[in-house]
């Protein structure tokens, strides 16, 4: 009886983990495929053989190409001084000794709360006056502006144990602040750093809605902009291009995970459980 | 030491930069949409102070309510089945699980850290009745559940709970893993002592788990609500907020004023309408956890 419960048990943990996963499993087999098999077989079936043109059409033909070199400079760009930020204001605030620090902290953290949306609008007539819009230079800012304040608050928790007495020696040899900064502080943070960078860098490449707006000219367009609009160009026949498209943008992610899911894991769960 | 730490030039070298950054970008725009929540047009263009009237005209305006609606129906199946779904999965993944929890919990976590716009598209394509078949209604008819087949986001009254669905599968595994971690903190002795005093596995939830999970859940609830108040991009790449506006939430529809239509000043009303259902909402939440510690 008690085999049998723990068994039901096992096929129920199988089923949901098939759920999540088989959607796409489905996906890549589904890039594979040519279109005269979508309307021969079910949408289910597998694919007949390895039809790897459907990624070279997306590429070439889909400008994915174009739109992965711009989401890489604007997501790398805007992670470094996220980071540079982050690590700098968050050590300022906790550390340093200076009469408005807590203020500073708190205008900081205000940001966590306020919705993207809210500030849409005259983000783009800001950057309509300047003339920054189109251009890389205002998606990176405002991914820097919109990545500090999660960032500082996370630094800020990391810091909050940070051992006194480290410093202290440092000072006695002689270390100046900017020496110290990044001779001991910056190494002994190294795990706030990567959560931060992790969180971020999903939250960055993923991002839809300041791209879609300040971007129209499509040879700056990014990764998800261009996926949005992938199925008017290719027309919404064309599954297999569309799903090769969609499989591409997924392999870096599925790549970092991959390689860091425990960092993953933590850095993209830190954001709600500190947050 | 204090001299080092208190060394003024680098305070402002660490800080001002960035705080210039993000008070240009992130506080002044919030006061800046509040200002043109007053006028109407949009700037250079019948650009006229109105004082409150977008406000009152926010409460006959059809399709504002219609988007409300949406919107508020999404957050609960939304929230609810995220944080719900994760804390059944994070139980499953304490009680039943001796084996490959690693495994379980790398692939339940998986679908998180795709792109919206992508799990979109796919999922478009799952729905998908035409011109063939999506995976959900070739399998619904291979097993025979022919009457089933429909469109599912191309219709209005299946739409929007399409959209729930996927929404759900994504974020599912995020919480299973926040609660899992939360449970594992959870001292066993306190679990074999209530098992000792007769507590049957409901009973040990109800009276013991909930409890002691109480702060994640509800830190887990504004963390949903916050991400499900904003809804957008999922909404955008799975229907663009069709059939008719079935699935068009509030940034949806502020989206399309502002910037399809132009009225920039009525758009900034539907900014702030956001602003503050984001910010009272998480208020609500947060209360609850107050109560409990006096």
């Amino acid at each position: 009886m008690k085999k049998v419960k723990s068994g039901i048990k096992g096929v129920i943990i199988f089923l949901i983990c098939v759920l999540e996963v088989y959607p796409l499993f489905w996906m890549l087999t589904a890039s594979l495929k040519q279109q005269h098999e979508w309307s021969d077989n079910p949408a289910y079936a597998l694919n007949e053989g390895f039809y790897f043109e459907n990624y070279v059409d997306a590429w070439t033909r889909g400008n994915m190409s174009t739109y992965f070199l711009n989401s890489l400079i604007c997501t790398v760009v805007s992670l470094l001084f996220i980071v540079i930020f982050a690590t700098t204001v968050g050590f300022a605030v906790t550390k340093m000794k200076w009469k408005m620090k807590d203020t500073v902290a708190k205008i900081f953290s205000l940001g966590i709360m306020i919705p993207v949306a809210t500030c849409l609008i005259p983000l783009f007539q800001i950057y309509n006056r300047t003339g920054l819009l189109n251009t890389r230079i205002c998606l990176i800012i405002t991914y820097i502006a919109f990545g500090l304040s999660l960032s500082i608050y996370l630094v800020q928790g990391y810091l909050r144990s940070f051992p006194d007495d480290i410093m202290e020696a440092a000072v006695i040899d002689g270390c100046g602040i900017y020496k110290m900064m990044w001779h001991i502080v910056v190494p002994l943070m190294k795990n706030a750093i990567v959560t931060v960078l992790v969180l971020q860098f999903f939250f960055k490449w993923n991002d839809l809605l300041f791209s879609m707006t300040f971007i129209s000219d499509s040879s700056l367009k990014t990764v998800q902009t261009g996926l949005l609009y992938f199925s008017d160009e290719f027309g919404n026949k064309n599954w297999g291009a569309i799903f090769a498209s969609v499989s591409m943008s997924v392999f870096p992610m599925l790549l970092v995970y991959m390689g860091l899911n425990k960092k993953v894991m933590e850095g993209m769960t830190a954001g709600a459980v500190k947050g | 030491m204090n001299k080092v730490l208190g060394n003024k030039k680098a305070i402002a070298l660490f800080v001002v930069p960035a705080l210039i950054l993000y008070a240009i970008l992130v506080l002044v725009p919030v006061v800046w949409s509040l200002y043109y929540s007053l006028y109407s047009g949009s700037p250079g263009l019948q650009w006229e102070f109105t004082g409150l009237d977008n406000y009152v005209k926010l409460f006959h305006d059809k399709n504002f309510v219609n988007s409300l609606i949406v919107n508020v129906k999404y957050v609960l199946a939304v929230t609810v089945g995220q944080v719900g779904l994760g804390l059944l999965l994070a139980l499953m993944f304490k009680f039943w699980l001796s084996r490959c929890k690693t495994i379980v919990r790398t692939l339940v976590f998986f679908p998180v850290v795709l792109p919206t716009v992508a799990v979109g598209q796919l999922f478009a394509k799952i729905y998908e009745i035409q011109p063939n078949y999506g995976l959900l209604n070739s399998l619904l008819s291979a097993v025979g559940l022919d009457n089933l087949v429909q469109a599912w986001i191309g219709q209005e009254s299946t739409a929007l709970w399409a959209l729930c669905v996927m929404d759900v599968w994504v974020a599912m595994g995020f919480y299973s893993v926040i609660f899992y971690g939360a449970l594992l903190d959870i001292p066993d002795d306190i679990l074999e002592a209530a098992r000792i005093d007769g507590a049957g596995s409901f009973g040990l939830f109800r009276h013991i788990l909930l409890p002691l999970l109480r702060p994640m859940i509800i830190t887990c609830l504004v963390f949903s609500f916050s991400g499900t108040v904003k809804m957008f991009e999922s909404s955008l790449a799975l229907t663009g907020g069709g059939p008719g506006s079935a699935t068009k939430s509030l940034s949806m529809y502020m989206y399309d004023v502002s910037f399809t239509y132009n009225n920039v000043g009525y758009g900034s009303v539907v900014a702030i309408v956001i602003f503050l259902i984001c910010i009272l909402g998480s208020m609500l939440i947060n209360r609850f956890d107050v109560k409990e510690k006096y």
